[in-house]
């Protein structure tokens, strides 16, 4: 059994975060990362999929291996960002532990580097991952030596479908090293993402495939022995009317329509009836997809992990809204 | 290019992609659905395809990763890697309609058990490496939906069975990945350090080596370093096994390649209106012109449409602020005031989803582009499919 998640994620130093392709696990990376930096925090926020997701978030220059400031909040909190790029890690992996500084060129050079992170899928996760932890892990030097230089870690990790097979560093390597320093970092990685200061949250849509995603992935991160951290509900279509009125209002359209048309024409709007029966129209799909929403959510609900909701923003999620997002994370208590 | 479908006679209107003329044109065979992950690509697939053989084509679904309801209602509760017939179509007409699932490791299989001895392919499908590369090479998938692709087409002309084949694309990293990919496994199998680990062997390759021993030798020490002998070792193995099948996958990328280019298949690019999805849109659509690749135009699937059009964001917004002041209103004041504000909200996603797609139109004139508006319900049925289908050709 893995480790529960504490019910908040105060003591979490990796949060680690995936989702189905459109569900805006980039957008949910990003406010998490947000909020913790708000909180005054030196945090990083990783992308390893060369997407560029960050940079469009918040609508700064592309981002690349190394880590650049990106946020500065006036009560001192950071927020560095950085895109893991699979080549320059190798590199480094290989100045690190063989001190190679000619032999990377000659890699480079006769085209063994992209052998190896091509042909390789596991020593390629590795790679990125390896980078992940490599930061999470590093450490100040001098007179804080212990301290680590970030508070927290936030990955823009792989979607669901391939989430588990990405952070299952140890089974991808055992096929291509039994033994070794791949074998012994590989080791150590899976030490860092199996404690308890790691957790997978996974973002979702109160859709149906999104969900079923959701359930599929949870189960097999939990076969993965992965820590579980949060399910986050995105984009959830807040009920602006109560239920009550949507069923008297169903139940008598025409009265309902009469009322509405009076009371339209009270504040001055210029009515006709196709107008009044649109706007009746889109109250009965609302209701439909509110009925739906709750359908789904009943479903994640039952998956017993922390739930958190994050509103449709109508505006969309530029830089400002990445903000309100940030603060609902923050409201509900989830760091 | 013939089947591109034929501008609607309205010129103002000259940039609608009307998808029933693509359907009906004998001439389209191959219709490639491609896009960002999440924007409804298979339903958009499976809808077209329905939609297709209910006007009487012959035609085959070829799916990548479906929803478990989507696959159950086209009949897809294996996946065998082989075109089952679905139930429940309606064949008046004279169409057919089938459906299939990618198996990636089966269809990779299936090619090197074509080209290789049965002995030598036992051999290969032994190899460790192999099984790493055929189940999860970064593009394994994109090659191997190329390879099903051609095998149905093939399979198509030699027992005149479907005359439209509908692929939906592999939930890509990148929409682009699926053009790429055959070619990045080519160069991959041909790559220069495979070409000098399997150097030794060859007698021709002892000259290019000795330039470059130095630096191989300390490569392969790196490597084996690193990876360990073992796996060098595998490699080699594989690669050798492979070596008679270069010819062979490389022919076969660029033939699919080829077919993709031909005027008979139609690439159908799907997008949401987000930024995301429509940049990605945007950066499939640019490719596919510099490859000259026959675009058909693109879904701009899942918009936002209002019922009460005629009422702005704003004066809804306005009344809903007057109605709340006012308090003691009327009983039904508060379902106004409901009515209201739900209006005004789906109003300011109308209209920016309207700005994204205009910004959109404006960046690539002349590109063919139709809206379908968002379904209240999620999609696992025929009857849903055949709505969607309706939704993408209405006028």
């Amino acid at each position: 059994m893995p480790p529960p998640a504490a019910p908040s994620h105060a003591g979490v130093r990796l949060h680690i975060v995936t989702g189905k392709g459109g569900t805006g696990k980039t957008t949910v990376a990003a406010a998490l990362a947000l909020a913790l930096t708000r909180q005054g925090k030196r945090v990083l926020l990783a992308e390893v999929e060369e997407r560029q997701g960050i940079s469009q978030t918040f609508d700064v220059p592309p981002i690349g291996h190394d880590e650049t400031r990106i946020v500065h909040e006036r009560g001192g909190g950071e927020l560095y960002a950085m895109s893991v790029d699979v080549r320059e890690s190798l590199m480094e992996y290989l100045q690190k532990f063989y001190r190679l500084g000619r032999a990377g060129t000659v890699l480079e050079k006769v085209g063994a580097v992209d052998f190896a992170t091509t042909i390789a899928p596991g020593l390629r996760d590795v790679l990125l991952i390896g980078k992940v932890y490599e930061a999470a892990g590093r450490r100040q030097g001098g007179r804080h030596k212990d301290r680590p230089v970030y508070d927290a870690v936030v990955l823009d990790a792989p979607p669901t479908g391939r989430v588990v097979r990405f952070l299952n560093v140890n089974a991808e390597v055992a096929d291509v090293a039994k033994v070794g320093p791949i074998r012994t970092q590989a080791d150590s990685i899976t030490r860092m993402l199996r404690s308890h200061t790691t957790a997978v949250h996974v973002v979702s849509l109160l859709e149906e495939m999104p969900v079923q995603e959701t359930v599929d992935a949870l189960t097999e991160l939990r076969a993965a022995s992965l820590p579980l951290g949060a399910i986050v509900i995105n984009q959830v279509h807040e009920p602006l009317l109560e239920e009550a009125e949507l069923k008297a209002a169903a139940s008598d359209p025409a009265a309902a329509g009469t009322a509405v048309t009076a009371d339209l024409k009270s504040a001055s709007v210029r009515t006709s009836a196709a107008m009044v029966a649109g706007l009746l129209e889109q109250a009965r799909e609302h209701a439909e997809r509110v009925a739906l929403q709750q359908e789904q959510e009943a479903i994640l609900l039952a998956q017993g992990r922390q739930v958190f909701r994050l509103p449709l923003l109508p505006e969309g999620t530029d830089a400002g809204g990445i903000r309100v997002l940030a603060d609902a994370l923050t409201d509900q208590g989830m760091i | 290019m013939p089947a591109k479908p034929k501008a609607s006679a309205d010129p103002a209107d000259a940039t609608h992609l009307d998808l029933d003329a693509l359907l009906h044109d004998r001439r389209t065979r191959i219709i490639v659905c491609c896009g960002a992950g999440g924007v409804g690509k298979t339903t958009v697939a499976a809808a077209l395809g329905l939609r297709g053989a209910e006007f009487g084509r012959r035609v085959v679904v070829l799916t990548i990763d479906p929803a478990r309801r989507l696959a159950q209602s086209l009949g897809l509760t294996e996946l065998d890697n082989t075109p089952r017939p679905v139930a429940g179509f309606d064949s008046e007409a004279g169409g057919s309609l089938d459906a299939m699932m990618l198996d990636m490791k089966r269809t990779f299989d299936e090619v090197v058990e074509a080209h290789a001895t049965p002995e030598k392919a036992a051999q290969i499908l032994a190899n460790p490496f192999y099984q790493a590369v055929s189940s999860s090479f970064a593009g394994t998938q994109e090659y191997m939906a190329m390879e099903k692709l051609g095998q149905l087409r093939t399979r198509a002309a030699e027992e005149d069975s479907w005359d439209l084949i509908v692929v939906d694309t592999p939930p890509s990293r990148s929409a682009l990945d699926f053009l790429d990919a055959p070619k990045r496994l080519g160069s991959f199998l041909d790559g220069r350090f495979i070409r000098l680990l399997m150097a030794p062997a060859k007698a021709g390759g002892r000259a290019y080596l000795k330039m470059f021993s130095s630096g191989v030798t300390m490569a392969t020490t790196v490597m084996s370093k690193i990876l360990g002998g073992q796996v060098l070792q595998d490699v080699q193995t594989f690669v050798a096994a492979l070596d008679t099948m270069f010819g062979g996958f490389r022919e076969r990328a660029d033939k699919t390649y080829a077919l993709l280019k031909n005027p008979e298949t139609a690439f159908v690019v799907v997008a949401a209106p987000e930024r995301d999805a429509l940049r990605e849109a945007s950066f499939f659509v640019d490719r596919l012109d510099e490859e000259r690749m026959p675009l058909a135009g693109v879904v701009i699937n899942r918009i936002q449409r209002l019922a009460a059009p005629t009422l702005s964001g704003s004066r809804a917004l306005a009344a809903a602020e007057q109605l709340a002041e006012v308090g003691d209103g009327s009983e039904s004041a508060p379902l106004t005031e409901g009515l209201l504000r739900l209006h005004a909200n789906l109003a300011e996603t109308a209209e920016r989803q309207e700005a994204l797609a205009r910004r959109f139109t404006a960046g690539h004139p002349g590109i063919p582009v139709v809206e379908v508006p968002a379904a209240a319900q999620d999609i696992h049925d025929l009857e849903g499919l055949r709505e969607v289908g309706q939704a993408l050709t209405a006028p």
